[in-house]
């Protein structure tokens, strides 16, 4: 029996705007005091319309350009309506069948391709809160997040493996953060995580899928690929005693319980909602300019990948260049750049040295660099002189070491490094103060 | 000479500058009138506790600086469905009664910034669904030419308001109809300017892609001058246009109408309608050709299929728009809304649901594009295009039972310029058993100030612009 699992993700981005989708609001609302940042538009008050965000559309096509999807000329907004106290206006503001970016892909490190099926904009719901008010079990909402923009992406169910999940997750979050449009803050919830998920199953009765299994918000990588191997394993079991095969009628949505470690259904097709999209009456159309998507795309940094190619290029060892992108550590990447004609500095060392916190970008480069990269003198036999001087003037000492104190060697070493005043290459010292103390 | 309630915003004016009243007075005597007909009428829904006040800060302001702002001390009624801060607001539903506003809407803010008074919020069809006022939670509105009819709707309040002269000048708006033929049943003057011409913020949302406010007024001018005050772009409503607003005042008072090239349009002669009503329409267009214009018929598609678009695409966000009175907010259930708000709701989300939504939604905004489409020809060659704005007089209270498509039958002649979005002055052209018919003069989207010129020329060369002794018919 051959198992392929088949994995698609819905990435939530809240972006950083100033201001909210469709009003004048802070679009910042994380810790602020309930409902201080509201006006009758994210309220949803009688007789107020939205005024579509210029700045988020702008961050709603980057994302879609560094993930190399085609910006569509006429675009629009569609309501999606659905009850929930936390939905002030009945419906969402969302994007149904002409989102502004579709059809791009992400690179896996192995080379492989995953396809991003769509980037659309839409907007952020209010937030519940249930808790105990003068001893009365009460919920009550907080308007701040209504309305603050909010960008899906959704990729083709391309990854194999939760590994694969993974990776593509960093790599959005990474390619999020360095274009500027969001710190993509999991523990603030401004990246939430929607795997889908069913195992293609192959075996001498034929080619068989599994149903589809749609796992709802989910706030860390780590749960995300917990829950994805969870439900890998729950499909096969499953499949194995019911044999139920995937079809038009039979997805259900999920929850993850990070305690538990498991899946639990939340519902069924058969309760799913019909969100009765049309067109939002109070939003014209866009028609996106060809200039004005370039002018935006000049506008996008080099994105992660690029990035660490381009110091690999330069001799950089992967590893190190992956942590000082992920860090987006600019400054170090910008002097490894600078430095890089400079014959007297290695750009592999000098990557190495400052990922292993040895040298810091903003002290003086050269100087540090030299002194740090400095070679000792490896000289064994005027090593081997100064060594056995030192051996002489303790033989106690080397009668303990031969009798089983190997410790002593530090002594050694430290009284040799003192007397060539550091000079000494440590690793060759240790290598000949261990020879001659063994003799 | 003329009474206070009898005058136009121009002589209103005037008096203020000959200081023959004042504004505190003028204000006093509409309120005055409203205690007395209102109980009969049922126009006013509430009252502003401030307007006198306000009349008084005004009167200080014309002593010290004159007039020098355009509608400085006028006293309007304002429909229901505009918020309105310190004056409650309810569209006329039980599931907003008692609702203060937070915030003020954008024309009654640029009405209040040119000087206007706001008498007080009429009564309107329930949410602004129908075109009799009697859908209202709070009772219909009467006629002041025969309170045993209807007023028509939804601005009905308003359009009563006028007629019966309870204010000066009042604000409305159309989604379809809804100024055009309440204003046409009281025979008074009613004006849609172009969708996306005068913002809809702060007025609640019947069909958003159709909703326009519009004033209801005495005359041409009047509407011409409160139309100008309350267009523009509107920063808070992303359908509202950035081209500049003429001074539609100044396009008025031409004295004849050479050079004008109108189309009458076959298929608003319906073959039901009355002859008498025929008849008059007929009359206008020979006016028009005595006033130099050339009149031809043109025909259009069958008005029948307007109703169809419109009823599908108005009941599809008649349900999205009020989601929003989900009854947790804004004090009342939504077992509050009434019959005809249900119906709408259950119909509008049926049209939405999937697997009906390519068979009727998108139906319609196809055929909607086909309408637009063969206006845009027609004005390719015509400079307006005419018709009765509704198909007869004001119908008898109770009309509308049973009659869950009353208000489509009833704007059969309007609701096509309004799915295309189109400008229309409606004014009285004669009458027929003792009461008002209006014709519609309608123009391309942005005309304004040639549908306003040809409506003033022709109100300014008739004598249909009449008011009833409510003395007499209440």
């Amino acid at each position: 029996m051959n198992i392929t699992p088949l994995i698609g993700l819905e990435v939530h981005v809240e972006l950083e705007t100033k201001s909210k989708m469709f009003c004048g609001c802070p679009a910042d609302h994380f810790g602020k005091v309930p409902n201080t940042q509201t006006c009758p538009v994210c309220l949803g008050l009688p007789g107020a319309l939205p005024v579509p965000n210029k700045k988020a559309l702008e961050s709603c096509l980057k994302i879609g350009l560094a993930l190399n999807c085609s910006i569509n000329r006429l675009s629009k907004f569609d309501r999606k309506q659905y009850f929930y106290p936390d939905l002030a206006k009945g419906y969402q503001i969302s994007q149904y069948d002409q989102p502004f970016c579709s059809e791009g892909f992400l690179n896996l490190d192995s080379g492989k391709k995953i396809g991003i099926e769509r980037v659309h904009q839409e907007e952020d719901t209010g937030k519940l809160q249930h808790t105990v008010l003068n001893g009365e079990k009460v919920t009550l909402v907080d308007f701040n997040r209504s309305g603050v923009p909010l960008v899906e992406i959704v990729s083709k169910p391309d990854m194999s493996s939760s590994a694969e999940a993974k990776e593509y997750l960093k790599k959005v979050h990474e390619i999020i953060r360095a274009i500027g449009v969001s710190s993509a803050d999991m523990e603030k919830g401004q990246m939430r995580l929607e795997p889908t998920v069913n195992v293609c199953i192959e075996n001498e009765a034929g080619i068989r899928y599994t149903p589809l299994v749609e796992i709802k918000n989910i706030n860390s990588f780590n749960f995300a690929v917990q829950a994805i191997e969870f439900e890998i394993k729950r499909q096969v079991e499953d499949f194995e005693k019911t044999g139920v095969e995937k079809s038009s009628t039979n997805k259900t949505t999920r929850g993850y319980d990070s305690v538990k470690k498991v899946t639990f259904l939340q519902r069924t097709k058969e309760e799913a909602k019909d969100y009765r999209y049309f067109p939002e009456p109070d939003i014209p159309p866009f028609i996106i300019e060809e200039d004005f998507v370039e002018k935006i795309g000049k506008e996008l940094p080099l994105l992660p990948d690029q990035e660490i190619s381009s110091l690999k290029n330069l001799g950089v060892e992967r590893k190190d260049a992956k942590i000082l992108v992920s860090t987006q550590n600019q400054v170090a990447i910008q002097i490894i750049h600078d430095y890089s004609d400079d014959d007297r500095i290695e750009s592999k060392k000098l990557a190495s040295l400052i990922v292993n916190g040895k040298l810091d970008p903003a002290e003086h480069v050269l100087v540090r660099y030299q002194e740090l990269t400095k070679v000792g003198n490896t000289d064994r036999g005027e090593l081997e002189k100064v060594i056995q001087g030192i051996m002489l003037a303790n033989p106690v000492l080397v009668a303990d070491f031969k009798g089983g104190k190997i410790a002593v060697a530090g002594f050694f070493v430290g009284q040799a490094m003192k007397e060539t005043k550091g000079t000494a290459d440590p690793k060759t010292l240790s290598e000949v103060v261990l020879d001659l103390l063994n003799k | 000479m003329k009474q206070l309630h009898e005058l136009t915003i121009k002589e209103v004016h005037e008096g203020y500058r000959s200081k023959s009243f004042s504004c505190v007075d003028l204000v006093k005597h509409f309120l005055s009138r409203i205690e007395k007909y209102n109980p009969k009428l049922n126009v006013f829904l509430a009252l502003n506790p401030n307007a006198i006040a306000q009349a008084a800060a005004i009167d200080k302001e014309i002593a010290e600086k004159g007039i020098d702002r355009e509608l400085l001390g006028i006293p309007m009624a304002i429909k229901d469905n505009f918020l309105t801060i310190g004056i409650s607001t309810t569209a006329s539903s039980h599931i907003l009664e008692g609702y203060m506003p937070q915030y003020e809407s954008s024309v009654t803010s640029k009405l209040l910034a040119a000087g206007a008074i706001f008498l007080g919020k009429t009564n309107m069809d329930s949410f602004a669904h129908g075109s009799s006022t009697e859908t209202s939670d709070f009772g219909p509105t009467h006629n002041p030419w025969n309170p045993d009819k209807l007023p028509g709707g939804s601005s009905g309040g308003s359009a009563a308001a006028v007629s019966a002269q309870l204010a000066t000048a009042a604000l409305g708006s159309e989604t379809a109809g809804s100024i055009r033929q309440p204003a046409a049943w009281c025979g008074v003057t009613g004006f849609k300017p172009t969708y996306g011409r005068a913002g809809r913020y702060g007025c609640i949302a019947m069909a958003s892609s159709t909703d326009s406010p519009g004033p209801i007024a005495k005359t041409v001018a009047d509407a011409a001058l409160v139309a100008k005050v309350i267009s523009g772009q509107d920063p808070f409503d992303a359908t509202t246009s950035p081209a500049p607003v003429e001074n539609y005042p100044t396009f008025l008072n031409n004295k004849d109408l050479k050079g004008v090239k109108i189309g009458m349009v076959k298929e608003y002669l319906l073959t039901d309608m009355r002859d008498d009503v025929k008849k008059l329409i007929l009359d206008a267009a020979e006016k028009f050709r005595s006033l130099g214009a050339i009149v031809e018929e043109v025909s259009l598609m069958d008005p029948k299929y307007a109703i169809g678009v419109y009823t599908v695409v108005q009941r599809s966000e008649v349900s999205s728009n009020l989601a929003r009175f989900d009854g947790i907010r804004f004090g009342h259930t939504r077992d509050s809304f009434c019959e005809e708000t249900k119906r709408r709701i259950m119909l509008g989300t049926y049209t939405l649901s999937s697997g009906y939504y390519d068979a009727y939604y998108k139906k319609a905004q196809a055929v909607r594009t086909k309408m637009i489409d063969q206006f845009a020809e027609i004005f390719k060659t015509y400079d307006a295009v005419i018709g009765a704005v509704s198909p007869g007089p004001a119908l008898s209270l109770g009309a509308t039972k049973n009659q869950p498509m009353f208000g489509e039958m009833e704007d059969i002649l309007v609701e096509q310029s309004s799915v295309a979005g189109l400008t229309s002055a409606g004014v009285p052209c004669g009458f027929v058993d003792g009461l008002p018919i209006g014709l519609q003069i309608t123009c391309d989207q942005f005309q304004e100030s040639k549908a306003l010129m040809i409506a003033d020329c022709y109100q300014r060369n008739t004598d249909f612009q009449q008011f009833p002794d409510i003395d007499k018919t209440l």
